[in-house]
């Protein structure tokens, strides 16, 4: 299963960098205008069929991957870094004022579903790319905040942790050189399985208007256009679907074949 | 009971401290628009003294800790000020839309609740067989998958393939809209003696509900599954069967109960979140609930409603895990009411 997951993260990643060469119709996935091949069915020139200008679906499915992928990256290396860092510090004053503050203002984002919050940041904010990446990393970072902070206050009573700090050994050191390089494993699975996550996210926010704006093509929003032709047009709206189904499906099956490598080797 | 008590009591501590940090998310959330709300409100023509004077009336002028101090008082005596669009009070709109939201997340609560364990212990029963393999996949599939993706794919399914159930709104538009009770026309309907009505609005909310809750019961049935076969394994059913229980008996009382505690927590928390999901889901079905008002406010940038749909959608949430956290502790004894949080 993880090799089929493996396959598929392959080919989406492939689709998304090679975007230009891979789509049959690059200039597609701008504004076009071609009526007289408006909402063709699935054919043989337009393998998902065109939407309602024309455009081939299949070509805006490709980079409309594009946007995801760039999404669950910038989403990704905003939340860890930060999500991380605040998760050792607290873990590491454990039982300190810092410590209290930190982990209360990490259970009310935690308390709140994330698209939520994200939705709520990014209607306030002008809709785009950067602003839906910027809403799903303030709702993202407190979980990875959680997941170090739990690794990190039990590491923080080893020995070794003990003995770096007789020997002098600065906070900086504890912290990045003993502490960090015993969280990573779980950090790493945590961030594969999360793209599926963040894609499902951006997915939805574009899916309500919040990412990127037409005419780049985005998921979400090709599903909730096509859904007006629903069920004359139907491939409209069902295949920019059915690829959010299968990349997510495809991230979530190679993470969890990452998780069982991990665990398996611990044993 | 002292124990309950004082339990109960931690726990909604914690829930107002929780919706504390949340209001004050959300103030900052709100303040975060870029341009002055008194100069937007009035218009680019308004002289800069009328938009001073609003400005002071909106207690824009004074710093942030005093505005939310004066925000926060007003949102707990119920006064969520006016929405920009309907130019009423947004309570009053919040009461007109969120019956029907209620209303579909109740139905695909129960679908969910009967799904996930019905498939759970039938895929426990038969384990190694199609039906197994069919709800693995079908596990797969479903945490992939945003419940409006379902949506579409059920559309294609129930309108195009097989039409069987209405796509779209909430009630046939012929049938009239059964007096207003409690805002959920199942009820109100039931209500008023009115059969026909109640059943025609359920067949609405069968696609929506299920599309909402598939993920939660792809889900549930896993981890239905897997503990009932854990605790089938365990030394006490052969005790049990030894000693000439019947086997009726052991299923359902010394093997499914225990097995439902995992998957209650997991289905308790799916259904907390399908509030924000269901957003999503009403916009396809074109169904009238709290969807389409918060749509309308975020894409006119109506400050007032969003911030009330938010606040309103984050309070059914923590309100929901709180009670959650009470069944799972009532289910399992083993739960030490004192620790933890």
């Amino acid at each position: 299963m993880a090799i089929v997951g493996l396959v598929v993260v392959l080919v989406t990643i492939a689709a998304g960098v090679f975007a230009p060469f891979v789509a049959p119709y690059p200039q597609h996935a701008r504004a076009f205008v071609d009526y007289a091949n408006a909402m063709r069915p699935p054919c043989s020139e337009y393998l998902l069929g065109s939407d309602p200008s024309g455009r081939d679906i299949l070509s805006r499915i490709i980079f409309a991957i594009r946007g995801a992928l760039k999404m669950s990256v910038g989403v990704l290396s905003a939340v860890v870094p930060l999500g991380v860092i605040v998760g050792l510090v607290a873990g590491y004053h454990r039982g300190t004022r810092l410590e209290a503050v930190i982990m209360r203002i990490t259970d009310v984002f935690l308390a709140v579903p994330p698209l939520l919050l994200a939705l709520a940041i990014s209607s306030v904010l002008k809709p785009n790319l950067f602003n839906a990446m910027m809403a799903v990393s303030v709702s993202w970072w407190p979980w990875y905040t959680r997941l170090v902070y739990s690794m990190a206050s039990s590491i923080r009573n080893e020995f070794y942790v003990q003995a770096a700090e007789l020997v002098g050994a600065s906070r900086t050191h504890i912290i990045f050189r003993e502490i960090l390089p015993n969280c990573l494993p779980p950090i790493f699975t945590k961030m594969t399985l999360d793209v599926g996550f963040v894609i499902l996210l951006g997915a939805s926010l574009s899916f309500v208007g919040l990412g990127e704006q037409p005419p780049v093509p985005a998921l979400g929003t090709m599903v909730a256009d096509g859904a007006k032709y629903m069920p004359e047009q139907w491939w409209v709206s069902v295949f920019p679907g059915l690829a959010i189904m299968v990349i997510v499906l495809g991230f979530n099956l190679l993470g969890d074949g990452i998780r069982d490598m991990m665990s398996t080797e611990e044993a | 009971m002292g124990r309950l008590r004082s339990y109960i009591l931690r726990r909604l501590l914690q829930a107002i401290f929780v919706l504390l940090g949340l209001s004050m998310l959300i103030f900052v959330i709100s303040r975060m628009v870029p341009g002055d709300p008194a100069r937007m409100a009035l218009g680019p023509r308004t002289p800069e003294w009328a938009v001073e004077n609003l400005r002071r009336q909106l207690n824009l002028d004074k710093p942030l800790p005093v505005q939310y101090g004066l925000w926060l008082s007003k949102v707990v005596r119920g006064d969520l000020g006016e929405s920009l669009v309907t130019r009423r009070p947004v309570t009053h709109d919040l009461k007109d839309f969120l019956p029907a939201t209620m209303e579909l997340i109740f139905i695909a609560a129960v679908i969910e609740i009967i799904g996930g364990i019905l498939l759970g212990v039938l895929a426990a029963r038969y384990s190694q067989t199609w039906f197994d393999g069919f709800t693995r996949i079908l596990a797969y599939l479903g945490v992939a998958t945003p419940s409006f993706v379902w949506s579409i794919l059920f559309l294609l399914l129930f309108s195009y393939v097989w039409p069987i159930f209405p796509t779209t709104g909430r009630l046939s538009p012929w049938i009239p809209m059964p007096p207003r009770v409690t805002g959920m026309v199942i009820l109100d309907s039931l209500l008023s003696g009115n059969l026909s009505t109640a059943w025609d609005c359920f067949m609405h909310l069968v696609l929506p509900a299920v599309s909402l809750a598939m993920y939660g019961m792809a889900q549930a049935a896993r981890i239905t599954r897997s503990s009932m076969i854990e605790n089938m394994e365990k030394d006490s059913v052969y005790a049990n069967i030894a000693s000439g229980i019947p086997p009726r008996v052991i299923m359902t009382k010394y093997i499914l109960k225990p097995s439902l505690i995992p998957s209650v927590s997991v289905m308790a928390l799916d259904i907390a979140a399908m509030i924000v999901n269901a957003f999503l889901v009403e916009v396809i079905f074109n169904y009238p609930g709290l969807s389409r008002y918060g749509l309308s406010a975020m894409l006119n940038k109506d400050l007032n409603a969003i911030v009330a749909v938010i606040l309103v959608l984050g309070l059914l949430f923590v309100i929901m895990n709180i009670v959650v956290d009470f069944i799972v502790a009532h289910l399992d004894p083993r739960i030490s009411l004192t620790g933890g949080t």
